[in-house]
């Protein structure tokens, strides 16, 4: 019944459209990396949940088209003279798209649903800066009622950390930091997420979601500045291949893509010319050693696999140049830091690398009479294949020996993270707000999760620490780079490229920008008919 | 078979029957043009898969990093164009700018010149780039802030292009119908083997134990056999050796049906009763009579489950889930291939033609098997 | 007809007992497969970046997963009998119940209708090629049918995307598009061309059988039209074909991987290989029941058809 009214819904759109009576709907087909998880953004992690997200729901603060941090729901903030406390003056015509206001309250009920261990948040860390988070999430003898979030007002909602943050105010643009609909929620419980229960109070409202198929969203009238919103609907659809979904674009069925087949690129730029774009991005592709293996415990023979690894070449080659060699964990350009520090094997040759590196295996003990074997894991997928044979065959220059594991994702990350049973292993990071700290944590030595490496090293944990009780911005970036450097030498972590945002975008579209974020808010965006 | 001292009568039988029945099959399927020319492909397809990969001139897993996805040629790399950015790049490793650039026949010249000394031991880039051989210098000028060298050129041919690490397609196409034709008859052979024991116990057996038997078929039968092959892909993943044995053990369940079927038929045989009357061992009349007689059907069914186990492997191969680096198989370099359709089509095309005419050549054998052995047809 | 009586007489019984024999083998699928996805390593909730310890531990009880196995395993029993597959670990704002509500119409729809055409092509190029036995058209089909069994379909699929909708512009290259007609003739066709080819193989070899047969070859000395002499040839030799698909109508109908992903369908095809790879264990699982109810579902069709076509046959 549904469905054929549906149809006929459609068959009457289509007949409108072309007999132009009437200004027909501007629908925007978004290509999206995969399918949500769950809509519900307490409940998400990744950076395509992120798209949709942006689109439906409104934080205090928001990115724009340029991936800049301004106002969201709080038109003004101050903060106070320590840095810990935040105070968000919300706007007077924020609404949900029921007609209800967005209140100070309703931050305050969704930061704490999200810090509650009892909703299973997956990505709550995010939000360990403010008070007391940390503590409420783990259990560890404080309720939610505890968190350092106070409407002082409808109007005026007020957030104390637990230590100066610098980037706190982008953390807040983060989906963990998303509002929900308080009484849809509670009414609705798990189920408020579905079309026609969910309140949003952000551009758009869901209209639908087909798995596998489509997430459609559809304009909020009620929204603060719908005047200025373009685009009736987005349509959200998942890139299951992405060859395919390259061709799509090209025929015209889809407006942009989060990403593009990149050992295609100059095929790609040949067909499709400057609607092939590609920008950095702060995220880092990397082979994580494992520290506590008998072959990889000397830094020297770290450091000498490290060093022969022709980046460049990978980056043109397999990665059509939509990625960029890596000579550090940070990636450069980020926020709060000076120029990271880098390898100090970057200015040399390729032929005086390759003679360090092996006269730093001979002293590790290895030669010709005993060769380094390294077993080096991978995910599946194509251009990690190709990656890790390229790493292999610079590593073959050494006379170091390379055998292949490549399994599914699951596998893969479970193996790293759970069990020692592995050498070396490729990984990768996308940094979630752009600060050096985000990257340097992954080796702290009680970092049990990203620690993929089981690096140890009590000197770089203090550094860390002193870096986080620091307020002056000037000498905690000093200090965080005294870590990385520590961290090149000892070489846990092999960084080899930094991420790329990969998208095809239609001349049609009109509004993109791109930037480091990979942040694309369709509220900011038109289309050119 | 003829030693069956026990019934020698019997066993007498089986080997004059048994020779009449091939060689009348073999008469048969050799009058059949479309599976002589098949069986003649797939001996040179072995063969050359065997040999091939010795003898092209490269190793299956060897990169040319400065030859990443050139076109299939018949004609040897570098080509004229490539040489010249080829020698500017390794002057700007020299840190110099190359002054003159001649090619004569297969010997590089080219004058360099530097704002200070060059260094002559970066002159090793030469030999790394895969285009050049060791370069010798002729003449040094200017306190060696102008050098000339003298450099061979390499040249090698790819009639099949190179993939995107820049590995020849040629021999990697003949490597990889090594392993895929091993893969489908390892796992053949254990579905075969797994598949007519069952079968034939079952079927001679009969009655509750036939029940019970073929009642575990069906159940095995009703699994969803992706999800069967993923989960082994994930236990196996390491060893694909291993994962197609198990693919194997899950293949043989056809192979069970028909021998059962077969076994039914040839137990009312008065060969098999009269066996049974002098007091033959079960074991040793299923060895002995029953498995020999259903040879037919299984030779057939083997020459279209190695094709189905191919096809198989590609999927998985699609999937992401094929053999290991720097092993491949047809199916990896399809599925490459297939993503690559737009920008690089001769990844696709090459291994295609070699696995589509391989599996060609099984299914007219198959066909041309069946023609033969089918007892009505005489 | 003689037989439409006698089939009736014990088709009921037949029916039955088939369907009481089923709930022990699903029940032993279901077994088997529950503790096979839970020897794999990794869980749902792994992702690339690792979770909180005390995050994982919620989210474990949350869904039961901190329970021991067993008993798990007998929850998941107890809710499948009532028909509950539970909620998916992976698209978490569904239940498996849900998903597959809107997966399989799709699934279904584009099986259906690869099965028909299959049926229809295949059964009418089988029956010229065994006519004309030998002649040029037969080689062709022959031929044509040794392609569609070769050429992969993950090949296949690109270049018609290519084909027909890049370079003619004619058909759209994916997207369900509520079903319209425009976009499942691809999908169909790709899905179609392996069935096609063995349905054609199976006809021209059993027709070819056939006509040799004594009886049609009476009715062919008899000169009766040729449509006459078809239809009692194919009654004999569509036979084997109706075995042949009841497991492939089964499996068609149940989706394929391939084809959704390249055409980007929201079929449930794709549930076999997301659900095991992303650890989606009630996904899995419930993949697995369906496939499984389908498959005995289509074995029985067969068995009936089968007495219906050859009145020799007996319900055992």
């Amino acid at each position: 019944m549904s469905s054929w009214f549906k149809r006929m819904a459609i068959a009457a759109a289509a007949t409108v459209a072309f007999t132009g009576m009437a200004a027909a709907q501007v629908v925007y087909n978004r290509g999206n990396d995969a399918d949500p998880e769950t809509l519900d953004p307490h409940k998400t992690s990744t950076t395509y949940e992120s798209h949709i997200l942006r689109d439906m729901l409104e934080g205090l603060m928001i990115y724009d088209a340029a991936g800049k941090v301004i106002p969201g729901v709080a038109e003004k903030h101050e903060i106070s003279d320590d840095g810990v406390t935040y105070r968000f003056t919300l706007r007077q015509n924020a609404k949900w798209s029921n007609g209800d206001p967005v209140k100070a309250s309703d931050f305050v009920f969704s930061l704490r649903r999200i810090m509650d261990p009892a909703t299973g948040a997956k990505y709550a860390n995010i939000l360990y800066p403010i008070k007391n988070a940390e503590k409420i999430n783990k259990s560890q003898g404080s309720k939610p009622e505890d968190l350092g979030v106070k409407a002082v007002d409808d109007r005026t909602l007020e957030i104390t950390l637990e230590r100066p943050t610098p980037y706190f105010l982008e953390l807040l643009t983060h989906q963990t930091g998303l509002p929900v609909h308080q009484a849809s929620v509670q009414r609705h419980n798990a189920d408020f997420v579905k079309p026609g229960n969910y309140v949003s109070n952000g551009a758009y409202v869901l209209k639908e979601f087909v798995p596998n198929s489509q997430i459609r969203l559809e304009k909020n009238t009620n929204f603060h500045d719908a005047q200025n919103v373009k685009i009736d609907a987005v349509v959200f659809q998942p890139q299951k291949d992405l060859a395919a979904t390259a061709r799509r674009f090209e025929a015209g069925e889809l407006h942009s893509t989060s990403d593009f087949p990149a050992d295609q690129t100059k095929s790609l730029r040949q067909r499709l010319g400057d609607q092939v774009h590609t920008s950095p991005r702060l995220g880092l592709y990397y082979i994580s050693l494992n520290t506590t293996k008998e072959n990889l415990k000397d830094p020297r023979v770290r450091q000498a696999l490290s060093m022969v690894i022709d980046r460049e070449l990978i980056a043109e080659q397999v990665w059509g140049g939509t990625m960029l060699p890596a000579y550090s964990i940070v990636p450069p350009g980020i926020g709060n830091y000076k120029e990271p520090a880098t390898a100090d094997f970057k200015t040399m040759s390729p032929i005086e690398r390759e003679d360090k590196a092996k006269e730093l295996l001979k002293q590790a003990g290895y030669g010709p009479g005993k060769p380094l074997k390294v077993q080096l894991r991978y995910n599946s997928s194509d251009n990690n294949k190709n990656t890790v044979v390229q790493v292999a065959d610079d590593w073959k220059r050494i006379g170091v020996e390379t055998a292949f594991i490549n399994t599914d994702a699951k596998t893969h990350f479970a193996v790293l993270r759970d069990t020692n049973d592995y050498e070396a292993a490729r990984a990768g990071w996308i940094g979630d707000y752009s600060d050096p700290q985000n990257f340097l944590f992954l080796l702290e030595s009680d970092n049990k999760g990203f620690n993929y490496a089981k690096y140890n090293n009590p000197a770089f944990d203090a550094l860390m620490k002193k870096a986080a009780d620091e307020k002056n911005l000037d000498k905690r970036a000093d200090i965080l780079k005294e870590a990385e450097a520590m961290l090149m030498k000892d070489m846990p972590y092999i960084p080899v490229l930094f991420y790329g945002n990969n998208n095809l975008v239609s001349n049609k579209l009109q509004g993109w920008v791109d930037n480091v974020t990979g942040a694309h808010p369709t509220r900011f965006m038109s289309i050119k008919q | 078979m003829a030693q069956g001292a026990v019934i020698p009568t019997e066993a007498m039988k089986g080997t004059v029957q048994g020779r009449s029945l091939w060689a009348d099959a073999r008469t048969r399927l050799f009058r059949n043009k479309a599976a002589v020319v098949s069986i003649g492909w797939l001996l040179f397809m072995a063969l050359i898969c065997i040999v091939g990969p010795e003898v092209t001139g490269h190793q299956y897993d060897r990169v040319y990093t400065e030859y990443s996805r050139v076109e299939p040629s018949l004609s040897a790399y570098p080509k004229a164009d490539q040489i010249t950015p080829s020698v500017e790049r390794i002057g700007s490793r020299l840190r110099a700018t190359p002054e003159s650039i001649t090619v004569e026949g297969d010997t590089l010249r080219a004058t360099f010149v530097g704002q200070r000394p060059i260094d002559e031991r970066s002159l090793a880039f030469f030999p790394r780039s895969d285009l050049f051989g060791d370069a010798r210098v002729i003449e040094r000028a200017d306190e060696g802030r102008r050098i000339s060298v003298e450099v061979p050129i390499e040249r090698r041919y790819f009639f099949f292009g190179t993939d995107t690490n820049g590995r020849d397609l040629l021999t990697r196409t003949l490597f990889a119908g090594r392993i895929s034709l091993s893969i489908g008859l390892l796992a053949t052979f254990v579905a075969i083997t797994i598949g007519v024991i069952y079968g034939a116990v079952s079927g001679y057996l009969g009655g509750r134990v036939d029940v019970i038997m073929m009642r575990f078929v069906d159940i095995l039968y009703s699994l969803p056999f992706i999800f069967f092959v993923i989960m082994l892909v994930v236990f196996f993943g390491r060893n694909f050796v291993l994962m197609f044995i198990a693919v194997g053990a899950v293949e043989w369940l056809d192979m069970a049906r028909i021998v059962r079927g077969q076994t039914l038929s040839i137990k009312r045989q008065e060969y098999v009763q009269a066996a049974e009357a002098l007091g033959v061992e079960t074991k040793g009349i299923i060895r002995r009579h029953v498995i020999p007689n259903t040879l037919g059907p299984v030779v057939v069914y083997m020459t279209l489950l190695v094709p189905r186990v191919i096809l198989l492997e590609s999927f998985l191969s699609f999937l992401g889930l094929g053999v290991q680096e720097p092993m491949t198989s047809w199916g990896v370099l399809i599925a490459d291939g297939a993503r690559n359709i737009q920008g690089a089509a001769f990844m696709l095309i090459f291994p295609s033609i070699f696995l589509v005419s391989t599996l060609f050549a099984l299914n007219f054998i198959g066909d041309g098997l069946r023609d033969a052995l089918d007892p009505k047809d005489r | 007809m003689w037989f439409y009586r006698s089939a009736r007489d014990s088709v009921l019984p037949f029916i039955l007992r088939r369907f009481l024999s089923a709930v022990p083998t699903l029940f032993l699928i279901v077994t088997i497969s529950f503790f096979l996805i839970r020897v794999a390593p990794g869980g749902p909730f792994d992702l690339e970046q690792p979770l909180e310890a005390k995050v994982m531990e919620n989210l474990m009880r949350i869904y039961n997963l901190d329970r021991p196995l067993i008993e798990q395993y007998g929850l998941y029993l107890w809710h499948l009998a009532q028909g509950d597959f539970g909620p998916s670990f992976y698209f978490r704002d569904f239940t498996i119940g849900e998903l597959f509500m809107q997966g399989l119409p799709v699934s279904i729809t584009l099986g259906a209708l690869a099965l028909l055409v299959a049926v229809l092509v295949g059964g009418t190029l089988g029956t010229i090629a065994a006519f004309r036995q030998n002649s040029a058209i037969d080689y062709l089909v022959t031929g044509f049918a040794a392609m569609g069994l070769t050429i992969p379909n993950f090949v296949v699929a690109p270049v018609f995307q290519i084909v027909f909708g890049l370079m003619l512009a004619m058909l759209p290259i994916g997207g369900w598009n509520d079903g319209a007609v425009r976009n499942i003739i691809l999908p169909v066709i790709v899905l179609a061309l392996p069935q096609i080819a063995v349905v054609a193989r199976m006809i021209r070899a059993s027709m070819i059988e056939a006509l040799r047969s004594n009886h049609i070859r009476t009715l062919r000395s008899l000169g009766l039209p040729t449509s006459t002499v078809v239809s009692h040839a194919l009654r004999g030799a569509s036979l084997p074909v109706v075995s042949y698909l009841g497991p492939a109508a089964a499996a068609l109908l149940t989706g394929s991987v391939v084809v959704e992903t390249i055409f980007a369908l929201p079929g449930i095809g794709r549930y076999f290989v997301e659900g095991a790879l992303n650890r989606d264990y009630t996904l899995v699982m419930g993949t697995v029941v369906l496939v499984a109810v389908f498959v005995m579902f289509f074995n029985l069709l067969v068995d009936i058809l089968y007495a219906l076509i050859d009145p020799r046959v007996r319900y055992e």
